[in-house]
């Protein structure tokens, strides 16, 4: 099965401070740690083991420039077949639909039974995949925490869906799923892994390549466009207690049991 | 403008909270104009979220077929297509059937597309702005959008509080609007979550501990909390996920929706996944030792201290106040 | 009367079939120990011929001397007589076996009066063995010691076999002694001169009890004696080979090829150095045949004593891990798949087959296996090895990828910013007192202060940056830290088996330091002094803290004030790599017997017997399955001393501890405090009375991953 895994290079939520930048226009980015998005390194892992079963290869493919790059390395070191780039400077400013129709392109250029996304970045958008299916025409399905390959070009596939239930259905190759974390455990990229694959080449695709009319993607073709950055006045939100511990769990349970919930 | 829809999603006859949401949210979009409801599905159930939608909406559209019996978002996303007026604006809950179903929805639409909505400006115009939230609800960002066009805007559960205002809308049956309905993916079965030891949605209080927890051994101290008042402990995602509590303690959306009395939350940081799941005018009494946690918007009381230090004395503080009542 | 018959002329009927037996013997011997040496020629390789008077040393000391054995009081004085026993029945034993082929002989030097003073001796020797056999089959037997038992996981009793063992020495014991006492009745009956059966011994009961049997009974025994004790001797040496009876082949070798560097742990692969890693396919111990030689003859050579797993601080809370387990399980992997006869070897995944991931990752690295067992067996490097093997292949508890990650991406387990390591420094009351600089282009010092990750970026642990510093400044020390530059000294990941990553950290470092120009490093944290003493290289001289603090006592630069009178007990823990890794022992002792007044009780269990607290540097993240917390059980040994202060000397130990002393719910009862913070408190100031820096409430934000 050839699978590809559209991925994303973001600023690692849980190993940063993210702040506003002294204009407001976006967030500090100087000191950020970036890795791939952590919904898309669970798809690639997804990916590894679908092939290890079935045989076939992995691509990994994302939009960025030069330092995207190196989340194609490390998801190589972990075991993808290849690793591509796709780049220009009209992309810069896209929105979720300007990506969706880059990577459509790029896949209308090669042949590939599964395509798998991250649920969501860090931006909560969730909306690549879905939107990539439909630009291709393929089915499409989100939250996936399980696939399971059955023959004559079908999955059986669950979907997490509200109170901890899965959604199971059974879905057409080709197809594009979007991946929830928890889905496996992902194995683990040394740094020995990482040394090894950096000077394998990565190629790189730019609008001409993919036959991409500037105009329709980047900031030009942007439907939604961010205009700033802020943080929201702290509004009411809670009361806060200030007093001493003692003092706060009188407060606290005098609250409670207000409430009826002392028995 | 254009009209603008709402999705109403429903189970069994009962339409999903979001439904008056949205319709908040959809006045906020165009207050001149009424949003009109759109409801798929089959038989009586259908019928049944029907009559409930049009206490809220003054025009609900109705697509009765039996292929959307299940709430396929490619079926249902096939059938939209087929009803919406060019240029509409239509608005879903941003759940699981929302990022199921919107994307894809916009795109076959051409119109635009805006996920996970908390808050909209600019009101009444095609210019439209709206709030939405980055980096784990860290920094939130203004967000223009033209919907000159058409477009699909998801709306994050709970960000538009639900009026109480009722209206006796109409029922227009559109079903015959929509062709042949076929999929590459069909639906098979739910399963459900297993039901686990406790049923947190049967608490009236519960004690529920986040991250903040730090490690499973401490997991105890809340448990002790939670017996000293009689109730029960439930957890946010990471706990889960560091398989400190099972799945079926989880509070939030790929959770448990709960009601309770009272919400103790301790040691969450407050992301919207997790207060998704709580329902129904909860007292929320959050403690962190983070005051900038997110949680310290939404919860009723706020109390900054370390979690693993509050929450044993808390708990003898419970039980003496429990032997002087005993006496 | 005068018989001239020669007892030997009734072993010359069967001279035939002894010199069957030898040949067979022998043959059979040599042909199984080939078998057994064939996985060591297919391992790989490992230098240990150098040294050879250091080695030498280690025999004399270690299996000449029975150094270690004295650890387990009753065990080892009944292994030393028996050792004592074997090497002094060993020319005996040849003696006896040669007779029978060939009746006058000899051994040289042992004729005449020396020959006498030999037989008296070994026929105690032989009675003193032979007693003792009795005495271990008993002891195993009725009174079951707990080391020995077998968790079930693991398998059946090993009571049996010992049993059985132990009686066929007792029966070679005995066949020899009824040889001798026959023969010494029958050269009594002769009227000849008769220095064989030493008074009370084995052999002289025996021919006490013959004295008045008949010629031909006497001659039937004399001869079957030999016979049995023949047969025996041979049945022994062939199955030795076959389980842990080899130890006693196998030690002299195990113990002079022993590991000679302390504290370091061996490279990838021997004979391929750092620079040229990248060549090397596959990291660790993946299959059995990835062991080195000498990893192998350690397996061969496991006695099944139980010292290790009963000194195990992961196997006494209940972890998977029992290190004499694993040296077992590797041994029978290496019978069952080299077997006598037939194909050899199978290069099968040991992880997942003969260990499980957990057993491995259980290990804290405390070395308490390693400073227990009498004949050196390795354990560390193993379990490195194989964690080598676990990173290479991706298979990393999720607990784990991510401080490693973030030791990769920030130079810290935590994933804090870098440039927010020397923010201990800048602590409001800290600050002004005591300003700590950072070394670089303007700023030198010629010595640095290496504060490592924990003590860094852990609310509570820069307590112990602050209070070391004070202590530097106070004793006159002019000293800098590398600040941001600094990143985490790879200990750890090193131990964790990612040793490229620790590489990485450790060339950056070791720019840094060199680029500093300090002539000295001081650390407050055993593991990184571990790591800068023998994981790097080309770096100045360090010294720990409780080193400093001592040698400035000693020189008048700083004093103590006495203790406060309010029933605080101290007892001192050593941290494995700061004791037993490192031998500092008396360093931190000195300093709390420095401060007037303070009252110290001792653990029983401490010095080299110290019981780890659970583990330092990554082991913090790892989530194990365990009945109860290893630094539970340590803080119930501090209990049991009668104290209720524990002071220690590492920033993990104090972790652990405090940690421990809540679980345990004794916060009442008992509180642990840093030697330097210690120290600090105590300094005696001229300026008004400084007040100690009070432990404070501050938030933990160790593994929050914030």
């Amino acid at each position: 099965m050839e699978i590809l895994v559209c991925a994303r290079r973001v600023p690692d939520t849980s190993e940063n401070e993210i702040v506003l930048n002294a204009e407001g226009s976006d967030i500090e980015r100087d000191d950020l740690v970036y890795s791939i998005n952590e919904p898309d390194n669970y798809a690639v892992e997804e990916a590894l083991q679908v092939v290890a079963r079935t045989g076939g290869t992995v691509t990994v493919v994302t939009v960025g420039g030069e330092d995207d790059e190196e989340i194609l390395r490390r998801e190589m070191a972990m075991g993808a077949t290849h690793g591509v780039l796709l780049t220009d400077d009209c992309f810069a400013g896209s929105d979720g639909r300007g990506i969706a129709a880059i990577l459509k392109a790029f896949v209308q250029r090669n042949k590939f039974d599964l395509i798998l996304t991250g649920v969501q970045a860090e931006d909560g958008g969730a909306q690549v995949g879905g939107m990539l299916a439909a630009m291709l025409d393929y089915p499409f399905a989100s939250l996936v925490n399980a696939i399971e390959v059955m023959d004559a070009g079908k999955l059986k596939i669950s979907r997490e869906i509200e109170g901890g239930n899965r959604e199971i259905s059974e879905i057409d190759l080709p197809c594009v799923l979007s991946i929830q974390t928890g889905i496996n455990e992902p194995r683990y990229v040394g740094m020995k892994g990482i040394r090894a694959v950096a000077s394998v080449p990565v190629p790189t695709y730019g609008a001409a390549e993919l036959g991409i009319e500037p105009s329709t993607v980047g900031l030009a073709g942007a439907m939604v466009k961010r205009v700033d950055y802020f943080v929201p006045a702290a509004g009411k939100g809670a009361e806060m207690l200030g007093g001493s511990r003692e003092e706060n769990i009188e407060k606290l349970l005098e609250l409670v049991a207000a409430k009826g919930g002392l028995k | 403008m254009a009209r603008i829809f709402a999705y109403i999603a429903h189970h069994d006859g009962s339409i999903d909270d979001s439904a008056a949401e949205l319709a908040v949210a959809a006045q906020k979009v165009d207050p001149t104009a009424s949003p009109t409801a759109i409801v798929c599905g089959f038989g009586p159930a259908l019928d049944l979220a029907c009559e409930s939608a049009r206490s809220i909406y003054k025009e609900v559209w109705r697509i009765g077929n039996a292929a959307l019996a299940y709430p396929n978002s490619e079926l249902i996303r096939k059938a939209v297509v087929q009803i919406l007026p060019a240029g509409s604006t239509i608005l879903l809950p941003h759940d699981h059937f929302g990022i199921d179903l919107a994307p894809g929805l916009a795109i076959k639409m051409n119109g635009s597309f805006v996920p996970d909505v908390v808050g909209i400006e600019n009101a009444g115009t095609n210019a439209l702005q709206v709030i939405r939230q980055e980096y784990g609800g860290q920094v939130s960002a203004h967000v223009g959008c033209d919907i000159s066009k058409g477009a699909v805007i998801t709306v994050r559960p709970g960000a538009f509080r639900a009026t109480s205002a009722s209206v006796n809308g109409v029922v227009a049956d559109q079903s015959t609007a929509v062709g042949a309905l076929s999929a590459r993916r069909r639906y098979l079965q739910t399963v459900l979550a297993d039901a686990g030891d406790v049923d947190i949605t049967k608490h009236a209080v519960l004690v529920s501990v986040g991250r903040g927890i730090q490690e499973k051994d401490n997991i105890g101290i809340a448990e002790e909390l939670a017996e000293a008042l009689g109730a029960a402990v439930s957890c946010s995602r990471p706990v889960v996920d560091a398989k400190w509590l099972e799945k079926s303690r989880q509070v939030g959306s790929s959770g448990k929706t709960v009601k309770p009395k009272v919400y103790l939350a301790l040691g969450i940081s407050g992301a919207f996944q997790h207060l998704a799941g709580i329902k129904g005018n909860a007292f929320i009494i959050a403690v962190n030792k983070n005051p900038k946690a997110p949680i310290f918007q939404v919860a009723d009381i706020g109390i900054v201290d370390d979690i693993l230090e509050f929450i044993p004395e808390l708990t003898s503080k419970v039980r003496e106040l429990q032997s002087v009542a005993a006496k | 009367m005068g018989i001239e018959i020669n007892p030997t002329s009734y072993l010359a009927q069967g001279r035939t079939l002894f010199l069957l037996i030898h040949w067979i013997g022998n043959l059979s011997f040599a042909y199984i120990v080939a078998r057994r040496l064939q996985p060591l020629l297919r391992a790989q390789r490992d230098p240990r011929f150098d040294r050879p008077l250091a080695r030498l040393g280690n025999v004399a000391k270690f299996w000449f001397g029975q150094w270690k054995h004295p650890r387990y009081r009753l065990a080892g004085s009944l292994h030393i007589l028996i050792f004592a026993g074997f090497l002094l029945l060993a020319m005996r034993a040849f003696t006896v076996l040669i007779v029978g082929v060939s009746p006058n002989f000899a051994m040289p030097g042992l004729t005449g009066r020396a020959g006498e003073l030999y037989e008296n001796a070994t026929d105690y020797a032989a009675t003193v063995v032979f007693l003792c056999m009795i005495f271990a089959i008993v002891r195993r037997v009725v009174f079951k010691p707990a080391r020995y038992a077998v968790p079930e996981r693991f398998g059946k009793a090993h009571t049996a076999d010992a049993v059985f063992l132990l009686g066929l020495i007792g029966f070679l014991m005995a066949a020899d002694s009824l040889f001798s006492g026959a023969k010494a009745v029958f050269l009594a009956r002769q009227g000849l001169p008769d220095h064989l059966a030493t008074v009370l011994s084995l052999p002289w009961l025996f021919k006490t009890a013959l004295a008045s049997a008949s010629l031909s009974t006497i001659g039937a025994l004399f001869f079957s004696a030999y016979l049995l004790h023949e047969i025996v001797f041979y049945f022994l040496l062939c199955y030795r080979p076959f389980g842990i009876q080899f130890h006693v082949e196998t030690s002299l070798f195990n113990v002079y090829f022993a590991k000679l560097t302390k504290g370091t742990i061996k490279p990838v692969r021997w004979g391929i150095d750092d620079a040229n890693l990248d060549h090397v396919k596959s990291f660790g111990v993946k299959s059995f045949e990835d062991f080195t030689w000498k990893h192998m003859l350690d397996f061969y050579s496991c006695a099944d004593c139980g010292r290790c797993s009963d000194n195990c601080p992961s196997h006494a809370a209940g972890r998977p891990l029992s290190p004499r387990f694993l040296s077992l399980k590797a041994r029978d992997y290496a019978f069952e798949h080299y077997p006598m006869f037939g194909k050899a070897g199978n290069g099968e995944a040991l992880v997942g087959n003969l260990y499980s991931e957990d057993e491995i990752w259980s290990c804290t690295t405390c070395g308490a296996c390693e400073a227990e067992c009498p004949l050196l067996v390795e354990y560390i490097d193993k379990i490195v090895d194989l964690r080598r093997g676990l990173i290479d292949d991706g298979n990393v508890p999720q607990s784990l990828q991510k401080p490693l990650k973030s030791l990769e991406s920030r130079g810290n387990p935590y994933g804090k910013m870098e440039k927010k390591r020397a923010e201990w420094t800048a602590a409001k009351d800290f600050k002004e007192a005591c300003p700590v600089q950072v070394l670089d282009k303007k700023n030198g010092a010629d010595t640095l202060y290496f504060v490592d990750s924990v003590t860094s970026y852990d609310a509570r642990m820069q307590s112990i940056a602050r209070a070391t510093a004070k202590i530097l400044n106070r004793a006159g020390v002019n000293f800098g830290i590398l600040g941001s530059a600094e990143k985490d000294s790879g200990h750890e990941a090193r131990r964790f088996g990612e040793e490229t990553l620790f590489l990485a950290l450790r060339d950056h470092n070791t720019e840094a330091i060199q680029k500093s120009e300090a002539a000295r490093i001081v650390t407050a944290d055993p593991h990184a002094y571990n790591a800068l003493q023998h994981d790097y290289k080309d770096v100045p001289p360090v010294e720990h803290i409780s080193q400093t603090i001592a040698s400035a006592l000693d020189a008048g630069a700083i004093q103590f004030k006495p203790i406060p009178a309010n029933g605080k007990v101290f007892t001192y823990h050593d941290p494995c790599y700061l004791g037993r890794h490192n031998e500092i022992y008396d360093a931190p002792r000195h300093v709390l017997d420095a401060i007037p007044g303070l009252r110290r009780v001792e653990m029983e269990r401490s010095r080299d017997r110290s019981f780890c607290c659970g583990g330092g540097g990554l082991m913090l993240f790892y989530e194990p399955k365990e009945d109860e917390r290893i630094g539970v059980k340590r803080v119930r040994m501090a209990a049991e001393a009668g104290a209720n202060v524990i002071v220690t000397a590492c920033p993990f130990c104090l972790t652990n501890i405090e940690d421990a002393i809540k679980v345990a719910g004794l916060e009442a009862e008992m509180t642990a405090i840093d030697l330097a913070e210690l120290a600090e408190q105590q300094l005696e100031s001229d300026s008004p009375a400084s007040t100690a820096e009070a432990l404070p409430e501050l938030e933990r934000e160790l593994i929050a991953g914030r």
